[in-house]
């Protein structure tokens, strides 16, 4: 249903940072919203303060999982629900991660900050069919080690012996840090990816995304490979409301995921 | 049983009763009439509250009313208004949501009863604009109920152009001053010796039904060929034209332009450019609270892209300069729409020139623009045949 909001109801809540929380969420009543892809967003929309648009970071079999970074006036009424509460809900709206291109591919997952929370559904739906791809590496940075969203998950795969090959950096470290220092493109030498055969999908910081798709780029992916996800303002998330263009690209009917072949010209004018 | 005709001619009184016709019909008949020294879209109930009598002098950032003195309706150009105050309202409601004391929440949409339209007058200019919000609000995969229930109740009568005003430039857009397609009955105004007189042309079903309950005589080929040559004297008569170049591909090419810089001292961001042009149709949203707090509304309203919010992301605009705000409306307009609902953006109304309280006029700065970008490329030439 894309005209009116659907109530849904927080099962649960968890905190992810300082600003940041996942909220999961169920219908309220008998009708639910079609399925979500990876990489598609809903209008969340928060009783009396209004509406953002926000993608899924978790898809379950009744469940959706919104991860929300209090910033403004609905998202940090969002931030602020408890189990049992009520929101609305729009969507699925826009393009998705397109997982299913990549079948038989390596796949780079790269992710800056909160950018995590949009690759977290593509990387559970390419852990669930590890045959279908090739190695699934996971970049991973953030500003400080507390900045790190899904940190238990995140670790637990670093830790471990993968898939996902999964590393991790930060900007600033903290005393206790043991891991690597460093903007997210340097973890790109320990790797293991054939770039003529990889799909690389990556969510930042729009600086972060720049610097990593040309990074990939000279590292010889095909720019259509690269799968970038953006963000603009965003009213509708129907077409109409004119926020979300980014040149040429409505961002919610074109986006908010696609190929850097599309999006290089578009990151590269100022004030675009 | 024969067909009606399918031209007509209708006097002043024919013309009351069209207005009559319709009005039996049951629709809410919207035309051109003089008000606080402007020509504005209203409610009529009578062809009496036309323009009878008005011509209008525009000019980049003026507008007067002046008399006329052979009693024409529709020999004034577009004022500040366009049908979308009609068809895409300046605010509207998009949902009501109620809160109960458990915390349930239940949202219901809008469903209004919608008022069935007729615009009498429409130019050429602004059928086509209606086109471009038909494709922008009524086709994709998303369609605006709201917009698509208003307009597909619609009955257009189109005002051919005999009187093209100064800030006129739709030939060079591609179109021009007769109605060509998307009206219901076209009107040619005539006054010459013969009198004061309407040809009528008929445009859909509707509009020949609406025509047989009309008096009026049939058209004799005279009148017909003194439309025509009315018509397209005013072809050869716009006040402005657009460089003949492919502006979708200019605009392309110029983003790192400086004569955004110029305009750009100039514009006041003020937004009127977005307000009257017919095509603009971007809205936000706003919620709204009762002072229980438990019903909440929400409402969409026209905004603009020269708006600082319009661009809002955490942390600030993404536009946050002039020159960036005057760029994404022009390169919009003239380019991307192609992109994004595959026509232009533009239908050289003029209003944009009209109505800017600084006279900015969009076929000079696309001329500009051109010339600059003829410039560097010419510089880049001469640079590659010193350097082979």
């Amino acid at each position: 249903m894309s005209e009116v909001p659907l109530p849904y109801r927080v099962t649960r809540v968890r905190p992810e940072t300082a600003d940041t929380v996942s909220v999961a969420l169920a219908p309220a009543g008998e009708e639910s919203l079609a399925p979500f892809m990876p990489g598609q967003f809903a209008m969340v929309y928060a009783f009396g303060v209004g509406e953002i648009p926000v993608s899924v970071s978790g898809i379950g079999d009744h469940e959706l999982e919104h991860t929300v970074r209090s910033v403004g006036a609905v998202s940090a009424a969002l931030c602020a629900l408890r189990p049992g509460g009520r929101i609305g809900l729009r969507g699925p709206f826009g393009t998705g991660w397109e997982l299913g291109r990549a079948a038989g591919r390596d796949l780079l997952v790269v992710a800056g900050g909160i950018g995590l929370a949009p690759l977290r559904p593509l990387v559970t739906a390419a852990l669930a069919a590890p045959h279908a791809y090739g190695r699934l590496n996971l970049l991973v940075g953030a500003r400080t080690p507390d900045d790190l969203p899904y940190a238990g998950q995140v670790h637990a795969w670093s830790a471990s012996h993968g898939p996902p090959y999964c590393q991790v950096t930060v900007d600033r470290p903290a005393p206790a840090w043991r891991g690597r220092v460093g903007v997210v493109t340097t973890l790109l030498n320990g790797a293991a990816f054939a770039p003529g055969n990889t799909t690389a999908f990556v969510c930042g910081p729009e600086v972060m995304i720049r610097v990593t798709a040309r990074e990939l780029v000279h590292r010889g992916l095909a720019p259509h490979r690269i799968r970038v996800s953006l963000e603009r303002n965003m009213r509708c998330a129907t077409g109409h409301c004119g926020h979300c263009q980014l040149g040429g690209v409505l961002l919610c009917r074109d986006g908010p995921v696609i190929g850097w072949d599309r999006a290089e010209s578009l990151l590269s004018a100022r004030e675009l | 049983m024969t067909a009606a005709p399918a031209t007509a001619v209708l006097d002043r009184d024919g013309l009351d009763a069209l207005v009559g016709v319709l009005r039996a019909q049951g629709r809410t008949v919207v035309g051109p009439t003089v008000r606080d020294g402007a020509v504005v879209l209203a409610e009529i109930a009578s062809a009496d509250a036309l323009p009878f009598g008005w011509g209008t002098e525009v000019e980049a950032g003026r507008y007067r009313l002046v008399p006329r003195t052979d009693g024409a309706a529709f020999a004034h150009t577009t004022g500040p208004q366009s049908w979308k105050a009609f068809l895409h309202p300046e605010r509207e409601r998009l949902w009501s949501a109620d809160r109960r004391a458990d915390g349930r929440l239940s949202v219901a949409a809008e469903r209004p009863q919608r008022p069935s339209y007729a615009f009498l007058g429409v130019r050429p200019c602004d059928l086509r604009a209606i086109a471009v919000q038909d494709r922008v609000l009524a086709t994709g995969r998303h369609r605006d109920r709201g917009y698509q229930e208003r307009r597909t109740g619609a009955f257009l009568i189109a005002a051919e152009c005999t009187e093209p005003g100064a800030t006129c430039f739709c030939v060079s857009m591609g179109g021009g001053p007769a109605a060509e397609a998307g009206y219901d009955l076209a009107l040619t105004e005539l006054v010459d010796e013969t009198g004061h007189r309407f040809f009528v042309r008929v445009g859909s079903d509707a509009g020949r039904e609406v025509l047989s309950g009309v008096p009026g005589r049939p058209a004799g080929p005279g009148t017909e060929s003194a439309a025509r040559a009315a018509v397209d004297a005013a072809r050869e008569r716009m006040g402005r034209a657009m460089p003949p170049v492919d502006l979708r591909t200019l605009m392309g090419d110029s983003l790192e332009a400086d004569r955004w810089d110029d305009v750009a001292a100039r514009c006041l961001t003020c937004g009127n450019c977005t307000m009257v042009c017919p095509t603009c149709f971007c809205t936000t949203t706003e919620e709204v609270t009762d002072l229980t707090g438990d019903h909440a509304e929400r409402w969409q309203r026209w905004d603009s892209c020269f708006d600082l919010d319009f661009s809002y992301l955490h942390g600030g605009p993404v536009r946050a300069s002039a020159r960036s705000r005057y760029r994404q409306w022009l390169t919009h307009k003239l380019s991307t729409w192609y992109d994004q609902f595959g026509s232009s953006g533009c239908v050289g109304c003029g209003r944009c020139v009209t109505w800017c309280p600084v006279g900015i006029d969009i076929t000079e700065e696309a001329a500009a623009l051109h010339d600059e970008l003829a410039a560097r490329l010419r510089r880049q030439d001469e640079r590659e045949e010193r350097e082979p």
